[in-house]
């Protein structure tokens, strides 16, 4: 609950927080970048990142994306690694909660802004969403090529070998396209983009998602976007087809075989239990089922 | 075939404070097919000058050079490269008195390639050139060796099969017997006797009378200035 | 085709106050490798530089005739289509190999780029087509997946060759391809880029200093001095008779063997 007053005032000279945090023209220069970024899809659009109360590469950029967009009838859902309980998700969720003074969930269903660090939500998306990413690196050649005045030609050019040469090397040494997290993505067949240190598993979802996307890099000052329903295609090669994880074993909680599972150490003697990253969906579906057995 | 007049060479050795050394004045010739023009005069009176100036190799000062290439009249004094290069491919071919050794390329290649660059296939290019290798009295087991380590005997019959494999209209020949042993001598003044009988027009220098009497239809002497007989 | 490959009018270079290239014009014709020669300083790299569209000459159209678009000036074209072409159907061969390789990825990566830049996108196919490429620049295919860092000069100067050649360029621009290697290497290289060229009918710009190079590799030369062409004809002319008393200099000051 919010213990401190607030108001809109851009002009207020009490102390107090305008508005989610940051001041009007600065939520006014975000979302001009985010209109750029809608009209662009997979697009880099700089922006002049302000800075936050805390440091770069704790969700800077994603938090000033859903300052920029988030208002009082919204519902808020942060995860963390798919989790709303760490405790990353935990002190973003109470810090807008505080200077936005929002409805907080931990509910993909109810919310209407999740903002996520390197995990999609199994539950699908709908219409009226906005999933909000954060990103540490937004350039999807970064590795590939350190040059920032290179990379915007070859995103101008459209010029993208670099990175097909990078997975044919990939297969040349592993025998497969090893990258297992911030697989690259070709949106809206134009522009290569970085989807965040999301596993591959979940570059399918943001194929077409009725959700709206939006990525903040903070440190990086850039922000890009996915409208709904466009379509966003890995890459890979025709022999070669991209493909997503799949585990033998199912949820020890919930039994899921078709959600990412993060593998836990429970004990010294190095006994693993496989969960449900994604702990709404996990819960639901224990919910689901313990109600399921209360009928019987 | 070959219509030569007021052809004027020099040598201006600029090193030598551009000493100019005068060797080809108004020279002029014809030679039609079926015949071969030898050239004669003195040493140094410009008879291996006037041949390789009418290849292109060097540059007259002024004058006409016309060989009748593709069914027309091409004129080689200050034409553009790729004319000469182009009738040095099709019409023109030349024996020079030594062979310039490609390295590490086997005899065999060294006589295709003219032909390949004709665009004849690998085998084809190949069983003629083993064909003239044989004729000329190569080893079979020097074929593939690449010339550089042969005698000198050798390495211009190399030469001269490498002329000889494509059907040159006119073909300029400097001295080429001059290494040659009077046996092999004489294979070579078949092939090139031959080669004047199905019609090629050939200009060259022979200082091997018997070589001169036995292939020149006429004689020029580079000495003397105009059209001879 | 009509009319030449690649045409200069006029192309001149200068660093500030420094003139590099003058007034150079010349045309080329497909199938036709054209050599520059010259010392040190004589302007020729920079020429190349201006003929290959890396340097953007003060003066002067170079002009090249594409496979489908017709004729086109190279300074005019928007750096996409002069990239492309750049990737297609042109190629450069750089002195140091390094500079046109990735060292970082493996050879077949190397080769297999030109093709993956424009569209191919089946890993089998890509690396068969890299696979005889290797052969056919003489290296053994069994180091495909070994990275140019592990190759000798002379083998990374192959590969610059095939990563060059797998786009099928109609002219390639080589900028002293055999500089700095062994001399039995650069003799076996060169051996190579003889027979490619015969072999794919390659036109090619040759920048080199050695005159042995320019007689085994050229058909026509270009004698640079001080920025300014002195002579220039076919190669056996121009070396067997030079007019140009620098030339002719040039000429006398090779060693003999």
């Amino acid at each position: 609950m919010p213990d401190q007053t607030y108001n809109d005032d851009v002009n207020s000279e009490t102390g107090a927080y305008n508005y989610a945090y940051l001041d009007e023209q600065t939520k006014r220069m975000i979302r001009r970048a985010i209109l750029k970024a809608v009209a662009v899809p997979g697009y880099q659009v700089p922006f002049g990142g302000r800075e936050m109360p805390l440091p770069y590469g704790w969700g800077t950029g994603g938090i000033q994306v859903t300052a920029a967009i988030i208002g009082r009838d919204d519902t808020l859902k942060v995860i963390d690694q798919g989790a709303d309980d760490t405790t990353n998700a935990v002190s973003i969720r109470r810090f807008f909660a505080k200077v936005a003074d929002v409805a907080t969930t931990t509910r993909t269903e109810e919310a209407t802004v999740i903002q996520t660090r390197h995990r999609v939500p199994e539950t699908p998306l709908k219409d009226g969403q906005i999933l909000v990413f954060q990103v540490p690196i937004p350039e999807p050649l970064r590795m590939l090529e350190p040059r920032e005045t290179e990379t915007r030609t070859l995103h101008a050019l459209s010029e993208y070998g670099v990175m097909q040469v990078s997975l044919y090397e990939s297969i040349a040494r592993f025998g497969r396209i090893s990258k297992a997290y911030n697989y690259p993505v070709l949106v809206n067949g134009r522009y290569m983009m970085s989807p965040s240190p999301i596993p591959k598993f979940d570059n399918p979802k943001l194929d077409r998602n009725p959700a709206l996307q939006l990525y903040g890099a903070g440190r990086e000052k850039r922000i890009y976007a996915v409208p709904p329903y466009t379509p966003v295609k890995s890459l890979d090669f025709d022999d070669h087809p991209f493909e997503i994880e799949k585990w033998e074993q199912a949820c020890a909680y919930c039994g899921s075989k078709h959600s990412f599972l993060d593998e836990m150490i429970v004990d010294d003697d190095g006994q693993r239990l496989f969960v449900c990253s994604d702990t709404d969906y996990c819960q639901e579906r224990q919910e689901t089922q313990r109600q399921s057995e209360q009928k019987k | 075939m070959l219509r030569v007049s007021g052809l004027q060479k020099s040598f201006v050795m600029h090193a030598q404070g551009d000493l100019a050394l005068p060797v080809l004045k108004d020279v002029a010739l014809e030679v039609r097919p079926g015949e071969c023009l030898a050239l004669v005069g003195p040493s140094g009176a410009g008879k291996s000058t006037l041949l390789r100036s009418l290849y292109g190799n060097y540059r007259p000062q002024s004058g006409s050079i016309q060989v009748r290439h593709r069914e027309d009249w091409v004129e080689l004094v200050a034409a553009e490269p790729r004319v000469v290069l182009d009738v040095r491919r099709h019409t023109m071919g030349f024996v020079s008195q030594f062979l310039r050794v490609i390295p590490r390329v086997g005899a065999v290649d060294v006589v295709a390639e003219p032909m390949l660059r004709r665009g004849a296939s690998p085998e084809e290019a190949r069983h003629k050139a083993e064909f003239l290798l044989g004729v000329l009295g190569i080893p079979e087991r020097l074929w593939a060796l690449p010339p550089a380590t042969f005698s000198g005997g050798e390495q211009q019959r190399v030469n001269i099969a490498r002329s000889l494999i494509t059907d040159y209209p006119i073909l300029l020949l400097d001295e080429p017997t001059a290494s040659l042993d009077i046996a092999n001598r004489d294979g070579v003044i078949d092939l090139i006797r031959q080669r004047r009988e199905q019609g090629a027009a050939i200009v060259g220098i022979f200082h091997d009378i018997a070589v001169r009497e036995a292939l020149a239809t006429r004689l020029h002497d580079v000495a003397l200035p105009g059209v001879q007989a | 085709m009509s009319g030449p490959l690649l045409s200069a009018k006029g192309v001149t270079k200068r660093f500030g106050g420094r003139i590099a290239c003058q007034g150079v014009s010349f045309e080329l014709w497909p199938g036709e490798v054209l050599g520059v020669v010259g010392e040190s300083g004589s302007g020729k790299t920079t020429l190349l530089n201006c003929l290959a569209g890396r340097l953007m000459p003060d003066e002067g159209i170079v002009s090249y005739e594409t496979k489908s678009m017709g004729t086109v000036d190279v300074h005019r074209l928007s750096e996409a289509r002069r990239r492309l072409l750049a990737r297609t159907e042109w190629g450069f061969v750089n002195q140091d190999a390094r500079e046109g390789l990735r060292m970082g990825v493996s050879a077949g990566a190397n080769i297999g780029e030109r093709l993956m830049a424009i569209g191919a996108r089946h890993y089998g196919n890509i690396r068969e087509v890299a696979s005889d490429w290797m052969e056919r620049v003489e290296l053994d295919i069994e180091r495909l997946d070994d990275r140019p860092t592990a190759y000798s000069g002379g083998m990374r100067q192959r590969l610059q060759i095939a990563r060059n050649l797998v786009s099928e360029p109609r002219l390639v621009f080589m900028d002293e391809p055999t500089g700095g290697l062994d001399v039995s290497v650069q003799a076996r290289l060169l051996d190579l880029l003889r027979g490619l060229v015969d072999r794919f009918h390659l036109s090619a710009v040759l920048v080199t200093h050695d005159l042995g190079v320019a007689r085994l590799l050229t058909h026509r030369l270009m004698v640079m001095q001080g920025g300014r062409v002195v002579e220039e004809g076919l190669t056996d002319q121009v070396l067997d008779d030079p007019q140009d008393a620098y030339t002719q200099m040039l000429v006398a000051s090779i060693l003999p063997v």
